[in-house]
């Protein structure tokens, strides 16, 4: 009785409208916000708080040398707050994170930590603020359109990582890397957290759709064996010209003795 | 009885049938002429057949080709049966490259021993060259077939580029795009130039068709003329051959054509076309199916031309940018320009060297023996020079594949080669002539004082010495037999004046001439001999 008494009293608040304003820009606001949403976002609440405890000793006992105790970043390394669990899992995944020396690009190396204390991690750096998630299993399936992928790969990708994913140089010693050994789910949080040198592909710019297909796309280049016989590397007709003059050429020359020194 | 008759049957048929011919062609002049035509034996002499055959198999795989290639830019949705393509929007002239790869029986083997044999064409025909640069062929009276030949190597050039841009892929599309940039680079008449070819603004809906034409008829049937001149000139010059005992620039010392030279020519062209085949149905190349449809907003990385073409792609890469400056209302882009002058030039010298240096030299005699390179220093040097050239410009062409496969910075490496272009020439060159000095100084060792035996002997006296073993005559032979050029003289012509003309000539003969080391005289020989005799 008391209890509605208390809520009539306040619903005739002087404050009421204000609140009821209040709430509903927030509603609407983070309504649209979500379904506008450039790419899945994540608190840390789909981690443990046992992960996030875990993940912030591993954090300070590894990463916080460069990247500061409360991942605020210095003069060595970036921030880390909203970069997101898709870019945890991406750079210690790969083995690029924790950074051996400097260069011009963080090198592909033998992964450092388990998977459960890359995870923890995630947890603890998802934790600071929100950022990208990690990708769903639904984008990763490897069932969207092939065709589609590769030409949207050929649009956006190609410029820099070569139409079949070889790879390609870029100005000062970085590179993009090949994408002949990349898994679904590192391309996904590449386009997603655009790590290095790479560009952010948002979902405004790739939408989960072209994302799916392009990861289909990749893959099916993976995974095809090459039609026409053994693919020198996919390298193109730089290598194709050597292999003619070394192999082909090379071989006819030494023919070509061995035709000449028979009559002698 | 039975035996006589079946002879007679057998021999009946074949002399009847050459009586056939004889009576109507003449077939008996042709053979007798042909069939006794000598040519010498040297594994150097067969690079031009690699590339004659080479262009056999490229006429052959080019045909079956034909056959099935549709040379238009209609753009259709592709619904063949390569799934990663399938719904794909793309011009009929792609879809129709796709469906030989995968739906034409022998198709993808034939495209690829087309574009195989295209590589080993123009490469064999260059290492050709190379030979006959090397050994002075190009000289009198072989100067206007050196202008064929390379007339032949430009033809290839050209008749691998229009092939390259025929799928209408991802990769020759991107060439083409690089032509229709340098096109545009010509002033003042650059876009017209370019909307001619294209017809109209890049890419249309032409090209394709147009350069099929070049690809199919045009060029094949020049290089096929060429060709035929090309081998008559080698008919009526007869073939050279390296300096030997009895070998004269009166005659040519080998074997006949009949029969020895027709089973060995026909077993290499099936060593070729073998080669080839081996390499083709083993190796892929130019897999278009993997670039996708030519559409003009996506540019790959690692985007190159075939090897022929590398050098030019080079040179625009390592040529400096923003030089770039307007006159008159108009752009003189020489970051496009001066890549293309600089090939021009170096392809212009190359065709004109033989008249070149028969002017510097003054030399006016007949030449079938060959040179050996060490025998004509400056020329080998000069030529050094110009493969490294070639190359570092060739290397250029793969600056990003250098730097990602190598892990080197781009600008770095693009930097190297920008110094590498206008220094490692210069060294090649006083490093070949050094060397070619050197091993004439040896030879010339070698014939007055025999070969090191490694055979230490002690003499009574108790002094130690190497014996030197003399060499035989066919080897000393190959070792003296060679012309002793000095430099001409600049000499005041009838009115007593030295003509500007007369003093460049000079000047440059001595830059030719005055580094020489002089073959071994008869006379400097038997001294040598005397001097040996006392010794032992």
């Amino acid at each position: 009785m008391a209890m509605t008494k208390k809520l009539k009293n306040a619903r005739r608040s002087p404050w009421a409208a204000v609140a009821a304003i209040a709430a509903g820009l927030i509603i609407t606001g983070s309504g649209y916000a979500a379904a506008t949403a450039s790419t899945p976002t994540d608190s840390g609440s789909s981690y443990t708080s046992d992960q996030v405890d875990s993940g912030h000793k591993l954090f300070l006992s590894n990463c916080a040398s460069c990247h500061g105790k409360n991942a605020e970043g210095t003069a060595n390394a970036p921030s880390l707050i909203g970069v997101g669990a898709a870019s945890v899992l991406f750079q210690v995944e790969t083995g690029r994170m924790p950074g051996q020396a400097s260069g011009p690009q963080l090198q592909v190396k033998p992964v450092q930590f388990k998977q459960a204390d890359i995870d923890a991690l995630a947890a603890w750096v998802s934790s600071l603020a929100p950022g990208p998630a990690a990708p769903s299993a639904e984008y990763l399936a490897k069932t969207g359109n092939a065709s589609r992928g590769g030409e949207i790969f050929r649009i956006n990708c190609a410029m820099c990582h070569n139409a079949v994913g070889a790879g390609g140089a870029l100005t000062g010693g970085k590179y993009a890397p090949a994408l002949t050994h990349t898994s679904a789910a590192h391309i996904y949080e590449a386009m997603v957290t655009g790590p290095q040198n790479m560009p952010v592909f948002s979902n405004s710019n790739l939408t989960l759709e072209d994302k799916t297909d392009v990861i289909t796309y990749l893959q099916q280049v993976q995974t095809n064996p090459s039609i026409g016989g053994y693919d020198l590397g996919n390298l193109g007709p730089v290598v194709e010209g050597l292999f003619a003059w070394i192999f082909m050429l090379g071989g006819l020359v030494l023919i070509t003795m061995w035709l000449g020194a028979k009559s002698n | 009885m039975t035996t006589a008759n079946n002879t007679a049957k057998k021999g009946g048929f074949l002399a009847g049938t050459a009586n056939y011919l004889d009576e109507r062609v003449g077939v008996a002049g042709i053979l007798k002429t042909f069939g006794r035509k000598v040519f010498p034996d040297h594994w150097s002499f067969m690079l031009g057949e690699v590339a004659l055959y080479s262009f056999l198999v490229l006429l052959l795989s080019g045909t079956f080709l034909t056959f099935f290639f549709q040379p238009a830019m209609t753009p259709v949705v592709y619904d063949g049966i390569y799934g990663p393509l399938k719904g794909a929007h793309m011009s009929v002239a792609y879809a129709s490259t796709i469906d030989i790869s995968f739906e034409v029986r022998g198709g993808l083997l034939m495209r690829q021993v087309h574009h195989w044999s295209a590589l080993l064409f123009v490469a064999s025909a260059g290492l050709h060259m190379l030979r006959v640069f090397f050994t002075g062929a190009f000289r009198k009276p072989r100067e206007i077939n050196w202008v064929v030949g390379f007339a032949l190597f430009v033809l290839g050039m050209a008749g691998g580029f229009t092939g390259y841009s025929l799928p209408d892929d991802l990769l020759s599309g991107n060439g083409l795009r690089i032509i229709d940039g340098m096109l545009k680079g010509v002033p003042v008449i650059g876009s017209w130039i370019s909307s001619l070819l294209f017809g109209g603004e890049f890419p249309g809906e032409n090209i394709v068709a147009r350069l099929y034409s070049l690809h199919i008829m045009l060029i094949p049937a020049l290089i096929l003329v060429f060709i035929a001149i090309h081998l008559f000139m080698v008919v009526i010059h007869k073939h050279s051959h390296y300096s030997g005992p009895g070998k004269r620039d009166d005659n040519v010392v080998g074997y006949p054509l009949a029969p020895v030279y027709v089973a060995k020519a026909g077993g290499f062209f099936f060593i070729v076309f073998g080669a080839i085949m081996l390499v083709a149905a083993t190796f892929t190349i130019n897999p278009v199916w993997n670039y996708g449809g030519y559409d003009p907003s996506p540019v790959s990385a690692g985007t190159q031309p075939d090897w022929y073409i590398g050098w030019l792609d080079g040179a625009l890469r390592l040529t400096p940018s923003h030089l770039e400056f307007e006159a008159g209302g108009y752009t003189y882009s020489m970051n496009v320009l001066l890549p293309m002058i600089v090939g021009v030039l170096f392809l212009i010298i190359v065709a004109l060297y033989p008249f070149i240096e028969a002017w510097v030299t003054g030399d006016k005699r007949e030449h079938h023996v060959l040179d050996r390179p060490r025998n004509a220093p400056t020329r080998t040097a000069i030529g050094a020079a110009g493969v490294v050239f070639y190359a570092v410009l060739w290397a250029g062409a793969a600056t990003d594949l250098i730097a990602t496969n190598f892990k080197m910075s781009l600008n770095q490496v693009l930097t190297t080669l920008q110094i590498s272009l206008i220094v490692l020439p210069v060294l090649a060159y006083y490093i070949t002539k050094r060397l070619a000095l050197s091993l004439q100084r040896k030879d010339r060792e070698i014939v007055l004082h025999g070969r090191e035996s490694g055979r230490i002997v002690r003499l009574p006296h108790g002094e130690f010495i190497e014996v030197h073993e003399e060499i035989d005559e066919y080897t000393r032979y190959k070792l003296v037999d060679f012309v002793n050029y000095e430099p001409i003289m600049a000499r005041p012509n009838a009115r007593g004046k030295i003509t500007i003309r007369g003093r460049i000539r000079a000047s440059m003969s001595r830059w030719f001439f005055e580094d020489r080391v002089t073959p071994v005289t008869p006379a400097e020989l038997e001294a040598a001999h005397k001097h040996g005799k006392e010794l032992h």
